[in-house]
């Protein structure tokens, strides 16, 4: 405090005092619950609502799955006195399950189809290459990865109806989606086309597609098209089943590419003729690479979606990962562990999605391509 | 500048030639099918025609909702299945809404863990394909739950066992109508009330509490009858006889593994279609709302929803066609949906294209209906400019 001493008066000067600390019940641990988990009497009841179910489940699940599991890889039985999950059966069956009766000595083949697969997918997320070099080899991807699983050329062929397992579902996606591009993309500016008659035609088979359950697309595969097709011309059942998910996926991806064709500004195409430049090069050049890089995400979300109904063709009689978990567990030798089956079935389809949904997130929040 | 209606520009020439070439095409392929599928049929000895409708289906059929016996036609099997069908996409649709709008408020409540479970089960449930949840469930409905013998009974009345949930039957007595009537007359009695309530509040601005005083209506109505006619209803129970029980009510397992699959995966995505509803309204609304003073239950319903119902009603219809074509997936576990019953006449007759007509005139119905009313409530809640 300062004294200013003049004919004796005394002069005080305020001084403010330092700021308090803010209470200790707003910041911290502490105010990070007080705010989050217990503002309100009913959030403390939600939250200890919560708190209860998660004590009720999580110790039992843990337990189940990791403590009290067998871990062992030897094929025998698990013992009955282990309460917990038998993931011995996994590591039992997990050749069939990832590849179905795939023959044992060619084993290295899909091994190694599935490793060029991986490295696509690595170049595809880290953009280590230009987008149109990616795109070329992913259409030319699945001609060299079909001849390795299925031989020819000097390998020996093995018999599709021996193809099963996550190797079938993956494929049948792939497939699906490489191929259902360009058929939804034609689809799509046919949809948009001022010719009455495409217009149409585009329509009724988009809104018919889309209109019924893929099973019933995947029974007309695998029933009707035998009678539709010319007397003595077979295709087997996998082709067919095949083509059902390229048809059912393209409706799906025409609406989606509309989305995008429809978020063009006119001005660029009004532009782009102004300039000179014939339609189909206004379309190509112009219009289909901006619509194309707004729907990414979407078309990522498609492929998720595809992907989780590939495991549909089971009902077709393919045994695609979810059609040889069930297999197996229904396998005379190894019954009552659907449980373990069935989390395993959950937890690789989970991380396969997962990881697609986040990648396609990821895009969205970046904005590249 | 007038033109010559015989002059054509040069464009109009090119479209006309590739639409008469795109024509010409689909009638070579048409016709080209035609003759396949005639030649086919004939070489395999299948009849065409819906002639098959009417003859005796042979099949039996575990859950249907009328009376079914399997010397019935496979016409009437199948609207047995059109039936099952129905029931299953009403009650899915209205559960999962439930459940999805639970789920969604949970997902943007201030509270970190219940917001944190809610996106955990939306994550999950998004992520896995709906035959596994539906195998699952059916997994849990038969194999978790006990044999008849040993069910769990929670109360009299109820059983709970692997061969379904067993539940009293109500057998109406004389008088009952009078119940009926009252229901009826308590129903009519709240809307009058909520139509004054309604007058009443825009001319003098005066509230009564129309929703209690309805209640109030729609439940002390039937009540007083049901107590002067002296309870004209006696129930039916479930008694165990032998392996099985008999008599009383009864939802299958298939039925309730088939349920709860369905609910439980759309009312993840119904969920999502929420939380993005309710974001979607701004800050800015809600901290207005809040200075003009309105309570948060009136800023919720007066001002979040109606927004926030912008953006959740054209996607959860998308999501509400999903569900309706989803409960084909009830082929995979048993349960006779329409599909199911199709596939089943196609095994017997193999009249494939047939059936797969009416399967999708049936389901682009179900559809049309669903798409339109769901585009009656999108315009209710447009903005309307004035």
């Amino acid at each position: 405090m300062t004294i200013l001493s003049d004919a004796n008066r005394e002069v005080f000067i305020f001084q403010p005092m330092h700021d308090l600390p803010a209470p200790l019940e707003s910041v911290g641990i502490i105010g990070w619950l007080r705010e989050n988990l217990f503002s309100s009497k009913v959030n403390s009841l939600l939250t200890m609502a919560a708190l209860l179910f998660l004590w009720k489940t999580v110790p039992p699940l843990i337990s189940w799955a990791v403590t009290d599991a067998t871990w062992s890889f030897s094929p025998d039985p698990c013992s009955i006195e282990k309460t917990g999950a038998c993931w011995t059966f996994i590591f039992v069956k997990f050749r069939v399950l990832m590849l179905g009766l795939y023959p044992e000595q060619f084993i290295w083949r899909p091994v190694l189809a599935f490793a060029i697969f991986l490295l696509v997918c690595g170049l595809t997320v880290f953009r280590l290459l230009r987008a149109r070099f990616l795109i070329a080899l992913w259409f030319f991807l699945p001609l060299p990865l079909f001849f390795l699983i299925n031989g020819g050329m000097g390998l020996e062929t093995v018999d599709q109806s021996l193809w099963g397992g996550l190797m079938l579902s993956i494929g049948l996606a792939a497939i699906g989606i490489i191929m259902s591009i360009p058929l939804g993309i034609l689809l799509a500016l046919a949809r948009r086309s001022n010719m009455v008659l495409v217009k149409t035609l585009s329509i009724g088979i988009i809104e018919s597609i889309r209109g019924v359950p893929l099973i019933t697309i995947l029974f007309m595969a695998s029933v009707m098209m035998p009678i539709f097709l010319p007397q003595g011309m077979n295709i087997n059942n996998l082709l067919r089943v095949q083509i059902g998910i390229i048809l059912f996926s393209s409706a799906y991806i025409a609406e989606v590419v509309r989305g995008g064709l429809q978020a063009i500004p006119k001005g660029q195409i009004e532009a782009a003729i102004s300039l000179g430049l014939k339609s189909w090069t206004v379309t190509c050049f112009v219009v289909l690479p901006q619509a194309l890089r707004h729907v990414i995400p979407s078309l990522i979300g498609r492929c998720v979606a595809l992907f989780k109904d590939t495991s549909l063709v089971i009902i077709v009689g393919l045994l695609d990962f979810l059609g040889m978990i069930k297999a197996s567990a229904q396998d005379p030798e190894w019954l009552g562990y659907d449980a373990e089956a069935y989390v395993f079935c959950a937890l690789i389809y989970w991380i396969i999605c997962f990881s697609m949904s986040q990648y396609g997130k990821s895009i969205e929040r970046h904005n590249r391509w | 500048m007038k033109q010559s209606p015989f002059v054509f520009s040069k464009s109009f020439i090119t479209t006309l030639l590739l639409q008469t070439a795109v024509l010409s095409i689909i009638f070579y392929g048409v016709y080209t099918l035609l003759v396949n599928t005639q030649a086919n049929l004939e070489a395999r000895n299948i009849a065409s025609g819906f002639g098959f409708l009417s003859l005796e289906s042979g099949m039996p059929i575990s859950n249907s909702l009328l009376p079914y016996s399997p010397t019935d036609s496979y016409g009437y099997a199948f609207l047995m299945g059109v039936f099952n069908t129905l029931y299953v996409a009403f009650f899915g649709i209205v559960l999962a809404t439930l459940l999805g709008i639970l789920i969604g408020v949970a997902r943007v409540s201030g509270n970190w863990l219940v917001s944190k479970l809610a996106e955990i089960y939306v994550e999950v449930l998004r992520n896995i394909p709906l035959l596994l949840v539906l195998f699952f469930t059916y997994t849990i409905a038969l194999a978790a739950l006990p044999i008849p013998r040993k069910s769990l009974n929670p109360f009299t009345g109820f059983f709970l066992n692997n061969r379904g949930i067993y539940f009293p039957r109500p057998i109406p007595e004389s008088g009952f109508w009078l119940v009926c009537l009252a229901v009826l007359a308590g129903i009519v009695t709240a809307f009058f009330i909520h139509r004054h309530a309604t007058r009443l509040h825009r001319e003098t601005g005066r509230v009564i509490p129309s929703f209690t005083l309805g209640m109030i209506a729609i439940i002390a109505t039937p009540a007083i009858a049901w107590w002067l006619t002296g309870g004209p209803m006696s129930w039916e129970y479930a008694v165990l006889k032998g392996f099985n029980f008999k008599g009383g009510l009864v939802i299958r397992p298939e039925f309730s593994a088939l349920m709860t699959g369905l609910i439980l995966y759309t009312a993840a995505f119904i969920g999502e279609n929420v939380r993005s509803g309710i974001q979607s309204v701004g800050i800015g609304q809600i901290n207005s709302s809040k200075a003009l003073g309105l309570p948060p239950g009136l800023t919720m319903r007066k001002v979040v929803l109606p927004q926030a119902l912008r953006v959740i009603i054209p996607a959860t219809t998308n999501d509400y066609t999903s569900l309706v074509k989803n409960s084909s997936l009830a082929v995979a576990i048993g349960y006779p949906d329409m599909v199911s019953i199709g596939g089943t006449i196609i095994g017997q007759n193999d009249q494939a294209i047939e059936v797969i007509a009416l399967w999708m005139g049936v389901y682009m119905t179900i559809n049309l209906v669903i798409s339109l009313i769901m585009n009656w409530l999108n315009a209710k809640v447009q903005l309307i400019g004035r």
